[in-house]
């Protein structure tokens, strides 16, 4: 290895006669970094002699990181291939499969690439080179000649002398510009106020729509299409309630899900003073129950969790906190409009029915909400 | 006929002969082995970032093979007994196929996710190093609007990803996601409508994003890659002030063969990182939150980190709608579009706006510790202050669970903590700034502080210092000029220990001798101190 110190600006020394056959190789390579206008600072080898005790050590610990690899690689495939991996319920092998599988193949990879490193950082000379950056634009008269050739190209085009060409270009590709935009664009336009078979759009309407449902009103019903008698919320507490339609407990009705509360009678009381003291709210509730949209206002999570000693229902998304007692108004967090009250009736046979849908647009606000 | 005698030893050289012939590679070809890189362990963050996005792009690839991008339902009957007979959309299915019934399955998706969640960090940690030194200043301008512009596409191609199995968790963030579309105003109905497909969640959205997901944000990502890495090689790397280097140099190693085998080791690290933990840490286990239904949500629903600052940001804005006649603006609008929005594109006028204020034009290679420049620092740790505060508001009911602290006094601490922390975090470290610039000018004009109390004949006692330049004819120090890195200020950074000795049971060589920095000037050895032999 060679210790090279140079002197000043690579670019300052001589150039070498590439044909002298005394060069050696590495005076080649200097040569070569000369013109990329490289200047070789430091290049020294990082052990005192050749086949020296420390480099040896060095490369042993290298053959011994790329063993390991080796090895933690063929493990990761010979337990990818005989370790029983089928899932069974239950505390199993199989639970350790993924684990093996990613410490046998991090170990592989970090054997890799400890011993590149070394190799790199431990075997290879030690080495510091300075080269020239070249910042800024190129000389003032290529700038102008390429600026200059720019302008004339657009001088041989002549739009500016041709106002003809201008407006026609204009009128020519701005409709082929749109009529590409336009099946995109259009394609993806939806109207979310147009109405959807005689009914009020999709955007105003729930599950709970007697309309939708040839006029009758919607059972309340589980999470399984059964409907729900009163008697089966215990006092103090509460069931979410689909609308009793086919795929009512679906995705598809994602604004549909109802909170129905069997409140406490103290509790009640209080609840129907506000609710017949709101316009809209007004004889919605059935004896001491009450349904709530269970869609928060705020950004359209389940506000699901029901607190019976305070009557508050929060949001787990963002905290929002509703009055049960008074028709569901916010109290805390970053809603701003109560949740809708669904009108609760019994049918004959003695189940729940929604009067008719919310009398409030379920669901986050929007600009438009009513 | 006679078969020609074909020389082995010269082939290479006739092939590589007549492969400049005709592409013409010889020059740059050496340029590129020979182009010279500046090295510090702050220009790897970046690294991180590509190396990330490479696995990503691996294990994604494998994931496509076996997931199902459709919201069609289907009946659940795999080898999880206990979702067995659940309705369920075949997206959610599928992913549930690919953690049980693929043999490696869940490893190479849990290595997506950790990759992922690696690769949005290490572009926040990597911009958080480009502002801090003042890497983006002239001509780097438009390479730091393009990292910017990748953040901004990683949280998208992250968020998308996060929707796709179609689990509890993701179906909730689309919810939200929708509802934020429904926040704006005038438009918002209509845009929610043309993403979803009409009215929420409807049956295309997973379709959608799935090809967002693959194809069109990762073709984006891969050519904007592609661009700033480019731009890097280009421009040249920015380096630290130091002994030899300037503005208009690059002083590091060659790119072959030492520079891209560390690299190229560190790769195969990062890659070992994202194994480990996605063999051995659980990353969304989607089994657990079972098929999205618009009824169901848990307490404590996260979403992956990146996205908590907006999370966060949502739960502490005040209950504030704008009315306008029979209009409303939601309070959702502020933070979630107005908020994200400017988060990703306010900062991407900053190189021109600091150039501005400072009427700079000038090219800058040499990059400035933050210390150095305390206005921007301050102004970083302001942003920090409010990103970080905001990423733990998204967490606030866990907070309040674990801590037993009241919600809604988390709530308020979010509110108060957003306004107060990030002024209190730009005059901090605008003094810390200060401070540290002044102890330095101090050890440049007076020396290390060795740590030596000597007593003078008079009674006095004095702290010995050790100059770090030449002194005068008083032994006084001569004031050195401060040169924007690192100044020793303790004894054993100036060469004072004797240095490591290799070897675990038995030196493995002699040691050398202590080694002298052009930088910093050998120290004087223990002879020439006066050794305390009395005192009264």
């Amino acid at each position: 290895m060679t210790t090279t110190h140079d002197g000043g600006n690579g670019g300052s020394q001589p150039p070498v006669d590439l044909s002298d056959p005394r060069l050696s190789r590495f005076d080649i390579v200097k040569e070569g970094l000369r013109r990329d206008d490289i200047e070789i600072v430091t290049y020294e080898s990082q052990f005192p002699g050749v086949n020296s005790k420390a480099e040896k050590r060095v490369v042993r610990n290298i053959a011994i990181l790329l063993i390991i690899s080796g090895l933690a690689g063929l493990a990761f495939v010979v337990f990818y291939i005989v370790w029983p991996w089928e899932f069974k319920l239950g505390d199993t092998k199989s639970d350790y499969f993924t684990p093996i599988l990613g410490v046998s193949l991090a170990i592989a990879l970090f054997g890799l690439g400890l011993a590149i490193l070394a190799w790199a950082k431990k075997l290879l000379p030690h080495e510091v080179l300075i080269q020239h950056r070249h910042d800024g634009g190129a000389t003032p008269d290529e700038q102008l000649l390429t600026g200059q050739t720019m302008v004339y190209v657009a001088e041989e085009l002549g739009v500016q002398r041709r106002p003809l060409l201008k407006g026609a270009i204009a009128i020519g590709l701005a409709p082929l510009g749109i009529a590409a935009a336009a099946p995109l664009i259009g394609g993806l336009i939806k109207n979310p106020h147009k109405p959807e078979n005689g009914q009020n759009p999709p955007l105003f309407r729930t599950g709970f729509d007697p309309v939708a449902n040839n006029g009758q009103l919607v059972r309340l019903t589980r999470d399984d299409g059964t409907p729900v008698r009163p008697e089966d919320v215990s006092t103090g507490g509460q069931m979410t309630v689909f609308p009793g339609i086919p795929g009512g407990a679906t995705n598809e009705y994602a604004d549909s899900p109802t909170l129905l509360i069997h409140l406490r009678p103290e509790d009640a009381l209080v609840a129907r003073e506000h609710a017949d003291a709101d316009a809209r709210n007004k004889g919605s509730m059935f004896g001491d129950y009450v349904a709530y949209s269970k869609v928060c206002t705020h950004a359209g999570c389940p506000a699901s969790l029901y607190e019976q000693q305070t009557q508050r229902l929060l949001c787990p998304c963002h905290q929002s906190q509703f009055m049960v007692t008074r028709n569901a108004q916010p109290i805390f967090g970053p809603a701003t409009r109560r949740l809708p009250m669904l009108p609760l009736e019994v049918d004959s046979e003695g189940f729940f029915v929604a009067k008719s849908d919310f009398k409030d647009t379920v669901g986050p606000d929007f600009w438009e909400r009513p | 006929m006679k078969r020609r005698k074909v020389d082995l030893a010269q082939a290479p050289a006739d092939i590589a002969r007549g492969v400049d012939e005709r592409y013409q590679v010889a020059t740059p070809l050496r340029a590129i082995l020979n182009k010279v890189f500046p090295d510090h362990w702050s220009f790897l963050l970046g690294e991180i970032a590509l190396f990330s996005f490479i696995v990503l792009l691996l294990t994604g690839t494998f994931l496509t093979l076996f997931f199902d991008p459709s919201m069609k339902e289907v009946v659940y009957n795999g080898s999880y007994t206990s979702l067995r007979g659940v309705p369920m959309s075949a997206a959610y299915e599928s992913a549930m196929n690919l953690s049980f019934d693929v043999r490696g399955g869940l490893f190479l998706r849990q290595m997506h996710h950790w990759a992922a969640l690696l690769f949005v960090a290490a572009i926040v940690v990597h911009m958080a190093r480009t502002f801090f030194t003042g890497a983006f200043r002239k001509p780097r301008e438009a390479n730091w609007a393009i990292g910017v512009t990748l953040f901004l596409l990683g949280f998208l191609e992250g968020f998308t990803g996060y929707s796709l199995p179609d689990d509890g968790l993701s179906g909730t963030g689309l919810r939200i996601a929708s509802a934020i579309m429904l926040s704006i105003p005038v438009a918002g109905t209509w845009i929610s409508a043309a993403v979803f497909g009409g009215e929420y969640p409807g049956d295309l959205i997973i379709g959608r994003f799935y090809i967002a997901h693959v194809l069109l944000i990762p073709a984006i990502l891969l050519a904007l890659i592609a661009v700033h890495v480019g731009l890097v090689f280009k421009q040249k790397h920015t380096q630290w002030p130091g002994p030899m280097r300037t503005n208009t140099n690059v002083v590091g190693e060659r790119m072959f063969p030492r520079y891209v085998m560390k690299q190229g080791g560190f790769f195969m690290s990062v890659f070992g990182v994202i194994a480990l933990m996605a063999g051995l840490f659980q990353i969304n286990p989607i089994w657990l939150f079972g098929p999205y239904s618009a009824a169901n949500v848990s307490s404590a629903s996260q979403p992956d980190w990146y996205v908590m600052f907006m999370d966060g940001l949502l739960r502490v804005m005040p209950n504030w709608q704008i009315y306008l006649g029979p209009y409303s603006i939601p309070p959702l609008f502020w933070p979630a579009v107005v908020g994200l929005g400017a988060l990703t594109t306010v900062p991407m006028f900053y190189p021109f706006i600091e150039a501005r204020r400072h009427k700079d034009k000038a090219i800058h290679n040499l990059l400035q510790r933050p210390r150095d420049n305390p206005e921007r620092t301050a102004i970083g740790a302001m942003a920090f202050a409010f990103f970080i505060w905001a990423t733990l508001m998204g967490g606030n009911d866990v907070i309040a669970d674990k801590f037993h602290i009241s919600l809604n006094a988390m709530t308020w601490s979010g509110r108060i903590g957003l306004l107060v922390l990030p002024p209190l975090a730009y005059f901090v470290a605008f003094r810390v700034c200060l401070g540290l610039q002044m102890h330095d000018r101090e050890v440049l004009a007076h020396g290390v502080e060795t740590g030596i109390i000597r007593r003078l004949p008079s009674g006095q006692f004095v702290e010995v210092h050790q100059p770090l330049g030449p002194t005068d004819d008083h032994g006084h120090p001569i004031p050195i000029e401060y040169g924007g890195w690192v100044v020793p200020k303790k004894m054993n950074r100036v060469g004072a220990l004797a240095p490591a000795i290799k070897g675990f049971f038995f030196p493995v060589e002699t040691p050398p001798e202590a080694p002298v920095s052009p930088g910093m000037p050998p120290v004087t050895g223990p002879d020439d101190r006066e050794e305390i032999t009395s005192g009264h």
